[in-house]
């Protein structure tokens, strides 16, 4: 039943598919505003600070923190049954940004906000790669 | 500035909260109409003198132009009308909007509704085609939420508020006791329930412990401390300071409010989490309405969550940050305790009527200073501190009502 519906995937703009096309190349970027340096995700035509256009993508190591967390015992919606119990994060980078991920690579009990986690590249059949995270 | 307390809730109106909704299913108007006019009747107002409405969530049989469609079903001639999309901040939103528009001068009887009840379906809408209404806002190409946040399974709003209650304990106290006292609040206000023959949960007394032995739905929170999906409706009329010396029931002044909102998905809000929008609102209410926290006689708090109604006890200065589970370890939160807090078993107890669950808090701050409440009667009942929350602590309002 659950593997019939499928998974929702994400559909890049015409100003989100660098960060896209980035993943896929297992990097990660993340734009900067060249007026007032503030770091900004997702990615959006100007800046979230001042409003600037002067948003140019740059390559970040990806290197995070958990942020906060939780883990869904119950899916979050039918597509995602066969992921319970499913960890999900916000993750902080160094730049600041923060980032909605999975957890891959570790067991619920042992996750705590604060630890350190790294870069997992989830390349998928549709040509989209998901970035998730595993502890450092 | 703000508002100078010269308008009142004069009349309130609501159906009971039910699981089930077995009576005859009516379009959102046809509730519209018929709450409404159970508001006027209460507030002693005729129908003719309605000059403003406020409008909230549903009215499906119209995709805009929601103000008209109910001018024109109720006959109502309209001097101001709007929508409010501020999720479940929107009830009390609307609230202080009307108060604005009357102490503007622009109208002086302003009815504000909120359906909850089953709709009729066509026979022909299949299952798919009633599915693809969940969640709808965050499906669309373009929506940041769809690209970022859905593909991770990211989906509102139980993973949202775990969020929140996650960091909050990885700062202030991670032990079973401190969850144990955010339980209590779903415990206390269950308590509350239990004198509310119209709440779902009434007659159904729970502990802490029930509550965390509960099943886990999203870490940290129990299905127990999650608000239950229902069937209801409410509706407020509200009036004038001279119209409203012509009511027959205690008329409530609205003497402060304020509301903020920066974010729609806690990624990204600016603040720090578990710093939420109430932060920024408590104070100039409070500074609006010339009283301070110790004259408040009761809370009356959108609890769509317990972590939303210890971060709102918290946030808006009634302890320190941290502070709120030595709060609710120290009181009793019920209708007769210490800190009365959502005295009609708020959402947690009654049910969750969709948009109308934010409005029945003003319902209960209304009927508890009219002093109706019977059984559940607060004895102090003069003034309430009301506040409602939008999506993932994303919007949050808060009003004061005194009664006069």
């Amino acid at each position: 039943m659950s593997d019939t519906v499928p998974k929702p995937r994400p559909r890049p703009t015409p100003t989100s598919q660098p960060y896209w096309d980035a993943l896929r190349d297992e990097r990660i970027v993340v734009q900067r505003c060249r007026a007032c340096d503030h770091w900004v995700h997702y990615p959006r035509s100007r800046c979230s600070k001042c409003l600037s256009d002067q948003l140019v993508f740059q390559v970040v190591d990806g290197a995070a923190t958990v942020y906060t967390f939780t883990v869904a015992r119950q899916a979050t919606a039918p597509p995602f049954v066969d992921e319970v119990p499913q960890i999900i994060t916000i993750v902080e980078l160094a730049e600041g940004v923060r980032f909605t991920t999975n957890l891959v690579d570790v067991a619920p009990e042992d996750v705590r906000v604060g630890m350190r986690v790294q870069p997992v590249f989830d390349h998928g059949d549709d040509g989209m790669t998901l970035l998730r995270y595993r502890p450092a | 500035m703000g508002l100078r307390g010269e308008a009142a809730i004069v009349g309130v109106a609501d159906y009971p909260s039910e699981r089930v909704y077995s009576g005859t299913r009516q379009f959102s108007l046809e509730q519209w109409a018929d709450l409404s006019s159970r508001a006027l009747a209460d507030a002693g107002i005729a129908s003719s003198e309605v000059n403003g409405i406020v409008c909230v969530g549903d009215v499906s049989e119209s995709a805009m132009f929601h103000p008209a469609t109910i001018a024109e079903y109720c006959g109502w001639s309209l001097d101001y009308a709007e929508r409010v999309d501020l999720g479940g901040a929107s009830a009390v939103a609307a609230v202080w909007r009307a108060a604005a528009a009357i102490e503007l001068g622009i109208c002086d009887v302003v009815v504000v509704t909120c359906t909850g009840r089953p709709k009729p379906e066509l026979p022909s809408a299949s299952p798919q085609e009633r599915a693809r209404t969940v969640n709808a806002s965050s499906w669309t190409w373009g929506s940041p939420q769809s690209e970022f946040e859905v593909p991770y399974g990211d989906i509102p709003p139980n993973v949202g508020f775990a969020f929140y209650a996650s960091r909050y304990h990885a700062l202030y106290g991670n032990e079973p006791a401190d969850h144990l006292a955010r339980a209590k609040i779903a415990a206390d206000q269950r308590t509350s329930a239990c004198m509310n023959p119209n709440a779902a949960f009434f007659g159904k007394p729970i502990t802490p412990e029930d509550v965390l032995a509960s099943r886990l739905i999203a870490d940290p929170l129990h299905i127990l401390e999650i608000v239950m999906l229902c069937h209801g409706g409410g509706s407020v009329v509200l009036a004038s300071k001279a119209r409203a010396q012509r009511c027959p029931k205690r008329p409530v002044f609205l003497t402060g409010c304020g509301e903020h909102l920066a974010h729609k998905t806690p990624t990204y809000s600016v603040d720090e989490i578990p710093r939420t929008p109430i932060s920024y609102v408590a104070d100039r209410a409070f500074a609006m309405s010339g009283i301070d926290r110790s004259d408040i006689d009761m809370l009356q708090l959108y609890d769509c969550y317990t972590i939303t109604v210890l971060l709102t006890i918290e946030q808006s200065g009634f302890c320190d940050p941290g502070g709120g589970l030595d709060l609710v370890r120290r009181n009793d939160l019920s209708y007769k305790g210490s800190f009365p807090v959502n005295t009609h078993g708020g959402m947690l107890g009654m049910g969750q009527p969709g948009f109308a669950g934010g409005l029945s808090m003003v319902l209960e701050a209304t009927r508890q200073i009219r002093g109706e409440c019977g059984n559940r009667q607060v004895r102090k009942h003069d003034t309430a501190y009301i506040t409602g929350t939008g999506g993932i602590m994303s919007e949050q309002a808060a009003l004061i009502v005194q009664g006069a």
